[in-house]
């Protein structure tokens, strides 16, 4: 018992690392009063430490702690993304003036982020389902105070109230599914479930639907797909710009992991997933429809707002939108795609998300009239907010257009035509709002007050640490490629 | 009526489930129709206490493990955690806005 305790101990170091680094955190803030920066630094370091020993776990797939988690090259490579991702965020935060507002609690900020980072963690692996509630509880705990850190600022109250009662309404949504899918299947480890409804007796197939449905709200909200997307917009917004970073990239790729693992490893024969245990029920259609709705509700409303925070929320809703349509083929080509995808999502959306921040910082505005005339006074930043977006878009030579590129690929690869056209005139729809930035920019005169937006030495290089992957991943893109398909190799999937 | 009330002495798995379909219902409509914050999480509990009388009722008469009571002991940690953060979300924007109607809180819009 114990050895295999300390045994399943060994695979979870990221983990503990991270569990460690939380306390280390907490208390580096009270015995370090004076240097709130210092806790900052605690969590920068541990989360670096937890991403190197998971990029460790790309070995043979184990099951550890009774099936409770599963360390194989998919959790490890959504670990490795997640981890990343919170590093950046940590830098960001370095030049953030909301979060330096509040420089005091700088402490929480970091403990909470790096708990946020556990919870993502244990939802790469979780393969149970009491697994998949806890860890996404974590995560979704951790998130809610952080988006309203700055609290003295009514909207960042208001985005935490929202994104608690929408949050806490899914998520009882989809705990409820999960109890039923315990009651018709009596298993809670994912396998077991899929060992349960292989031999079908007694399975009551259309209370299993609405279990599945119920459980699809709750990944849904998570990724923000339409029509769980409510709390996006105004959480996005109102939260400061480092926390909307994080939840758009981090939240989100552990949300697809989540929702893939579950999907995959409940599934069996032909059927596809547990959802296509119905007869006649064609559940590709169903994440197809709600990718659908996801992209185009995203793009066209954000040709409206002129808020750039609002706007990129919008924006990360189409995103979720394209991402399903790799879920949607659910191929081995298809799920790759999603995580190239979103590796090439992180760098973009983070980038654009620091622009904005920085920009926000010296104009004290994220509204779009903010940017008029901005490649006068921040040639730089407006060089690389064009390439950022550009990416968005997805166009070459960008790391957009090979995530795009994958995705419709498989698309097509999978005979799904039709929705491969709807995602086409999707991007082509997006290109509108993001030119509209691009076009303040560069062919509005600047107004006479702004202010010039300078950048100190350590920004430029923070700047360049996600500019040069957005270029680089769209030239040369063959490694990630195949450390996606070996990630996804160990389902089986055609 | 004899009929119920046998049906009411021998209670089993279907007498659990529909209490829970009960309170599930209970708690989506009080989340839907309450304007007051409270009022909602108060909705968000029935919902999360709907599924942990489903998984005690599951695990007693369905499947014969304990899984279904272990989990409902982490539920109940679940509501716990984030009732206590829910509630200090509602106590500081009662403090910036003076109200707790959700209606009004709203200055985030398109």
């Amino acid at each position: 018992m114990v050895e295999q305790v300390l045994q399943n101990l060994s695979q979870f170091v990221p983990e503990t690392v991270l569990l460690v680094t939380f306390c280390a955190v907490i208390l580096t803030d009270v015995i370090l009063k004076g240097r709130p920066m210092a806790a900052l630094g605690v969590g920068l370091a541990g989360t670096v430490a937890a991403g190197i020993l998971a990029a460790g776990q790309f070995g043979a797939p184990q099951a550890v702690f009774h099936g409770m988690i599963s360390v194989d090259p998919f959790a490890a490579f959504f670990k490795v993304l997640v981890a990343v991702s919170t590093v950046l965020v940590f830098l960001i935060s370095l030049y953030s003036s909301e979060v330096r507002s509040a420089v005091k609690r700088m402490g929480e900020y970091s403990a909470l982020i790096v708990s946020a980072t556990l919870g993502m963690f244990l939802m790469a692996g979780a393969s149970n389902l009491l697994m998949i509630v806890l860890a996404l509880e974590l995560t979704s705990l951790s998130s809610y105070i952080l988006a309203g850190y700055t609290k003295e600022a009514p909207d960042s109250s208001e985005a935490s109230l929202k994104y608690i009662l929408y949050g806490a309404m899914s998520s009882g949504v989809m705990l409820y599914g999960i109890s039923l899918v315990y009651g018709l299947t009596g298993a809670t480890e994912l396998t077991g479930v899929r060992i349960a409804l292989a031999a079908g007796a007694g399975v009551n197939y259309p209370l299993l639907l609405v279990a599945s449905i119920m459980i699809v709200v709750g990944f849904g909200y998570k990724i923000s797909a339409v029509p769980f997307h409510f709390w996006t917009p105004d959480v996005y917004e109102g939260a400061p710009i480092t926390i909307t970073a994080f939840l758009s990239v981090g939240s989100k790729a552990a949300g697809f992991a989540m929702m893939i693992r579950f999907f995959v490893t409940t599934s069996y024969g032909d059927l596809g997933s547990m959802l296509g245990v119905l007869q006649g029920f064609e559940w590709p259609k169903l994440v197809a429809i709600i990718s659908v709705l996801s992209m185009t509700l995203g793009n066209l409303v954000a040709i409206w707002q002129d808020n750039l925070k609002r706007m990129l929320a919008y924006s990360s809703i189409a995103h979720a939108g394209y991402m399903l349509m790799g879920v949607v083929v659910f191929t081995q080509n298809g799920l790759s795609a999603v995580l190239i995808y979103l590796v090439v999502y992180m760098f973009m959306n983070l980038g654009a998300f620091y622009v904005v921040m920085l920009v926000a910082g010296a104009t004290g505005s994220e509204d779009i009239n903010a940017y008029r005339g901005l490649s006068q006074r921040a040639p730089l930043l407006s060089v690389a907010l064009v390439i950022f977006l550009i990416s968005l878009t997805g166009l070459p030579p960008t790391a957009g257009f090979v995530g795009k590129l994958y995705i419709f690929s498989a698309l097509l690869d999978a005979k799904w035509m039709w929705l491969a056209v709807i995602g086409a005139i999707n991007s082509v729809i997006s290109l509108y709002y993001y030119v509209r930035v691009v076009r303040n920019m560069y062919l509005r005169d600047t107004e006479v007050s702004a202010p010039p937006v300078v950048l100190t030495r350590p920004q430029t290089v923070l700047l360049f640490v996600m500019l040069i992957p957005t270029l680089l991943l769209g030239l040369y893109f063959a490694p990630l490629v195949d450390l996606a398909h070996a990630s996804v190799a160990l389902f089986g999937v055609r | 009526m004899d009929d119920i009330l046998t049906w009411l002495e021998h209670p089993g798995l279907t007498h659990f489930l529909l209490l829970s379909v009960l309170l599930f219902s209970m708690g989506l409509y009080a989340i839907l129709t309450r304007k007051n914050a409270i009022m909602v999480l108060m909705g968000i509990e029935l919902m999360l206490n709907a599924s942990g009388i489903n998984f005690i009722a599951f695990g007693r008469y369905s499947t014969g493990t304990f899984d279904g009571q272990v989990i409902t002991v982490f539920v109940i940690i679940l509501a716990a955690a984030e009732a206590a953060i829910a509630l200090a979300i509602v106590l500081n924007i009662y403090q910036t806005f003076n109200t707790v109607n959700v209606d009004e809180i709203n200055k985030l819009k398109d």
